[in-house]
């Protein structure tokens, strides 16, 4: 039974749980057993309250039985990135400053999920609070890719992705601020979905860059993630920048919402330093579409090609040495046992928890925001981001959704650009424009390299639009077998 | 060379919600640490700003009440530093676009004597802007205890332009700026409780130069009388620095009230680079007129212009006015008494003396009075037509307080009509002449006291009810 499990979309999970064939209980066990055995090479986890998901189960099965099941997702488990509070869970960011720490309270979309009967399971790895591209940021262990376990997942949703394409869970959430749902989607062979900002409440995402973060789904297909979508999305009172939109029915907009469409591919997305193999198997997506009957048409986004990475670096950045400010070793958190004054208690705990990407960014982002440069880079920056923002909705009056890779590399080595911090930036080149302009961005399988590493082809959609580029993203999944290919562990 | 001060005022004002600014956590005073918080006041990771909409309409209301402009979008900066009495290690505060600019806060001057109305000035406002109260800290021997129970309690910051020049006027602004905000609800104002605190910005310059001193910041001052004494002693220090020939240095000054003297705290050199920037986590508010007229339809009269209408139309004197006005209660007492038909002068006496006298005796507020408007307009109806005599009233007004009895209600049962009874009247009359000869002997000589005893035995033996003005007619007329 439990390989059967394993590899199941949630989709068909929902479908055997609804027709009496298989338990929540069942199912939670038989995703226990799969990490049990694979774990401690992908390492995709930080912790698990396995009693509690095992009470959820039950508490699941009971409804069930009792005929008052919530929904598709009810006994459904769900792992989070651990930057997402869950009451009574964890909640580490990854990060020695919060190693110890207990959230006292749940995220809105944790809420969202436990009052759908999903069983938030696991805290998932991720660069220390959601800074880098590979989880090797990530202050307890790296997490493996389980295609290759000599390289990276991504990041930093790089558990998230793991955890999925490993067979472990299902469904996970992840954080995305530059790429961090849809690039390490994109290096495990899964569908990783951010959201248009405002969609999903940030209420209970520990903040990394606050204008620039979105919760989304990470999922084996485009429909696991429209069911995961409409579960976590809608306007939430607590998040002020949460948008009154209404939500639809996105599984049910898979097949109602027909082609053919407008593609644009942004020409200054298949420029240098991206893989051949990459741009090959983008490039054979792009061609079924033009068979569907879609209009494909070349565009130009040169201010998000030029710029959007520093825009991303100044702005985030300044936001992130703000919010993580409150990590200081007062209230909750690391507190250096060598500390001897309230100066000594900051400068010691943040030195000793926090990582050296961490501490970087927030060296960066307060130089930016220091008097007398702020109107040379914040301001700027802010300015740059307006345009970019500008220069996407132009193209996209004419194009349904932009086509283009999601990374312009497959998985890298682990240890390979840790090095180097640009040029671990610039795995986000094709991701870090759609946060900034707020879009919603989808990552779908499109194919392996020669040597088997999964590709992934992203799609840019309308603000709030998530149903017709779920729709998109499904007609290619529908006509393709990518999905159905399962890593060896 | 003569020197003159320049002062300038900042002015810290909790607003009263019920509510903290940007969560839905109580704001309160007194409570046991710690427990006016949650995720949000606390900074907890994920944790979230959401405005309290009433925190916006109390400065929207202060900002009308002293003239300013409403900016017509309110957006929140943060202000990042480091303190452990700020969850976040930023405060949201308002940097480049305060909600309300401009206005003034009108003041009066001591008079040259005490029943005699003073001076009137306004003194521009800078700005007013939001920002929300940080946590307190209590330093022990060893170790310091923070209580956030005030931490993100709704804070306005009133900024003067250096137009005050003296202590005095420091002063008459406070006052006068607490009585505006008391009256408008928008703060309660107590400085005890934290809830009204000034800094004061002070420099001398040369008379008749234009161009600004170095000026010195004053903290601290936490009574409306230290900011009087702290700034009479703060310009008498930099009188005696430049007298002596020194130099005054930009600095952070601490004044103790308590032994009337001042420290210096830090210089200028460490000021802080705060960072502002927009606060991602926040929508700017717009704030339209329709918002802003419901806004102007609650505020009340403003206090100078109450005294002065109660000085023009009710004919007041300056000096219950300025017992009435202060006290927004007492004032619409006043007024509800002077609407029901009272005669406003005798009401207003009534009121400013009799009633406070009695309040503050039995230890009561005004609301707690048994005493209504109605009573005093009844006791001022019964004085003015002649049912009662002014020292029978102050009889019936003590027995009404007790009791809350109507007035008529008290004369009836007590008998206390003042007597028109000719007959009696005569003959209480006739017995005091005959009583006393000798006052009716130098009456008749021309001395025009000499009535007074006699009508004092009648008073007496008519136990007060004898109307004065017909005793005296008929006692003229019988000896005559």
């Amino acid at each position: 039974m439990a390989d059967e499990i394993i590899h199941q979309p949630a989709a068909r999970l929902a479908a055997l749980l609804a027709a009496g064939k298989l338990s929540s209980l069942k199912l939670v066990q038989a995703c226990f057993a799969r990490t049990r055995a694979v774990d401690d090479r992908v390492q995709a986890f930080n912790s698990c309250d396995e009693a509690a998901a095992l009470a959820a189960a039950q508490a699941s099965d009971a409804r069930r039985a009792a005929g008052q099941a919530r929904g598709p997702l009810d006994g459904i488990p769900v792992g989070l990135k651990d930057v997402i509070a869950v009451e009574g869970q964890p909640l580490t960011c990854s990060s020695r400053m919060l190693a110890n720490f207990v959230s006292p309270y749940d995220a809105t979309v944790t809420q969202k999920l436990k009052a759908a009967g999903a069983i938030p399971l696991g805290r998932l790895n991720m660069d220390e609070f959601a800074m880098g591209s590979s989880t090797e940021n990530s202050a307890f262990r790296p997490t493996a890719n389980p295609w290759d376990l000599t390289r990276v997942p991504g990041g930093s949703s790089g558990g998230s992705a793991a955890a999925v394409a490993a067979g472990e869970l299902p469904l996970t959430l992840g954080s995305d601020t530059g790429g961090s749902i849809r690039q390490p989607a994109a290096l495990c062979g899964i569908v990783g979905l951010k959201p248009t900002y405002g969609l999903v409440s940030r209420y209970g995402l520990a903040a990394y860059a606050s204008s620039l973060d979105q919760i989304g789904p990470l999922a084996r297909t485009v429909e696991d993630a429209a069911l995961l979508l409409g579960v976590i999305a809608g306007h939430d009172p607590r998040d002020s920048t949460s948008f009154q939109a209404e939500v639809p029915d996105y599984r049910a907009g898979l097949a109602a919402r027909k082609g053919p469409w407008r593609l644009g591919v942004p020409k200054e997305f298949f420029g240098a330093g991206l893989d051949p193999e990459v741009s090959a198997a983008v490039k054979r997506a792009l061609e079924f579409y033009r068979q569907q009957g879609c209009e494909i048409r070349e565009v130009s986004l040169p201010l998000a090609a030029e710029y959007a990475i520093a825009t991303y670096y100044l702005i985030a950045t300044a936001e992130a040495s703000s919010n993580l400010a409150r990590y200081d070793g007062i209230r909750y958190g690391h507190r250096s046992a060598a500390a001897k004054d309230a100066i000594d208690i900051y400068t010691r705990s943040r030195a000793e928890g926090f990582g050296p990407e961490v501490k970087r960014r927030i060296i960066l982002g307060t130089h930016v925001l220091s008097s007398g440069y702020y109107d040379a880079y914040y301001l700027r920056a802010q300015k740059v981001r307006t345009l970019i923002r500008n220069e996407f909705a132009a193209v996209l009056r004419d194009c349904d959704a932009l086509l283009s890779p999601t990374s312009p590399v497959p998985a890298f080595k682990l240890g390979e650009k840790s090095a180097d911090p640009l040029a671990m930036y610039l795995t986000d080149i094709y991701t870090i424009s759609v946060n900034l302009a707020g879009l919603p961005g989808i990552s779908i399988p499109c194919g392996f390299t020669g040597g088997g590493l999964p590709i992934g082809l992203q799609l840019i959609g309308r603000p709030f639009d998530e149903a017709g580029l779920l729709a998109i993203a499904h007609a290619y999944e529908q006509a393709h077998e990518w999905q159905h290919k399962h890593p060896a562990l | 060379m003569n020197y003159e001060a320049v002062i300038g005022l900042e002015v810290h004002v909790q607003l009263a919600t019920a509510s903290k600014m940007f969560t839905r956590v109580a704001a309160g005073y007194g409570e046991p640490a710690n427990t006016l918080t949650d995720p949000v006041v606390l900074a907890l990771p994920g944790a979230l700003p959401v405005l309290n909409k009433a925190a916006l309409d109390q400065i929207i209301k202060a900002g009308l009440i002293l003239g300013c402009s409403i900016a017509p979008v309110c957006k929140w900066d943060r202000k990042n530093y480091f303190y452990p009495d700020s969850p976040k290690n930023y405060q949201l505060s308002q940097y480049d676009q305060p909600i309300c600019l401009g206005g003034a806060v009108e003041i009066e001057l001591p008079g040259p004597a005490r029943n005699v109305l003073g001076e009137h000035k306004k003194i521009p406002l800078t700005r007013i802007h939001l920002e929300e109260d940080v946590g307190k800290l209590t330093h022990g021997a060893q170790d310091t205890l923070v209580d956030y129970n005030r931490a993100g309690t709704p804070l306005m910051e009133i900024v003067s332009e250096p137009a005050l020049a003296s202590a005095e006027e420091a002063y008459a602004f406070l006052t006068s700026l607490r009585l505006a905000l008391v009256h408008g609800g928008i703060s309660d104002c107590d400085m005890e409780k934290g809830q009204m605190r000034c800094d004061a910005n002070i420099s001398i310059r040369p008379v008749g130069t234009t161009r600004l001193g170095t000026k010195v910041e004053l903290k601290n001052l936490n009574s409306i009388s230290f900011v009087r004494d702290g700034i009479a002693h703060e310009i008498r220090r930099q009188l005696a620095v430049a007298a002596a020939g020194g130099t005054i240095t930009q600095e952070t000054r601490d004044y103790d009230g308590q032994t009337g003297t001042s420290q210096s705290l830090r210089s200028k050199e460490m000021a802080h680079d705060y960072r502002y920037f927009p606060d991602p986590d926040l929508m700017p508010v717009r704030v339209d007129e329709a918002w802003l007229a419901a806004l102007r339809a609650t505020i009340p009269e403003h206090h100078f212009d109450r005294q002065r209408r109660f000085m023009a139309d009710y004919q007041l004197p300056y000096t219950i006015t300025s017992v009435l006005v202060p006290d927004r209660d007492l004032a619409d007492y006043f007024e509800a008494a002077a609407r029901l038909g009272a005669a406003p002068q005798a009401a207003a006496n009534w009121i400013a003396n009799d009633l406070r006298r009695e309040l503050a005796a039995a230890k009561l507020p005004l609301a707690a009075s048994k005493l209504h408007p109605a009573h005093i307009a009844g006791l001022v109806s019964l004085v003015e037509s002649g049912v009662i005599s002014s020292s029978i009233a102050k009889e019936v007004f003590v027995t009404m307080f007790q009791s809350g009895e109507p007035p008529a209600a008290i004369v009836d049962r007590l008998g206390l009509r003042q007597s028109t009874d000719t007959g009696e009247l005569e003959k209480w009359v006739s017995a005091a002449i005959a009583a006393d000869p000798k006052a009716v002997a130098e009456f008749k000589a021309g001395n025009e006291k000499a009535l007074n005893p006699i009508k004092g035995a009648v008073m007496k033996a008519s136990a007060g009810k004898a109307n004065p003005q017909r005793v005296d007619e008929l006692a003229r007329k019988l000896i005559g």
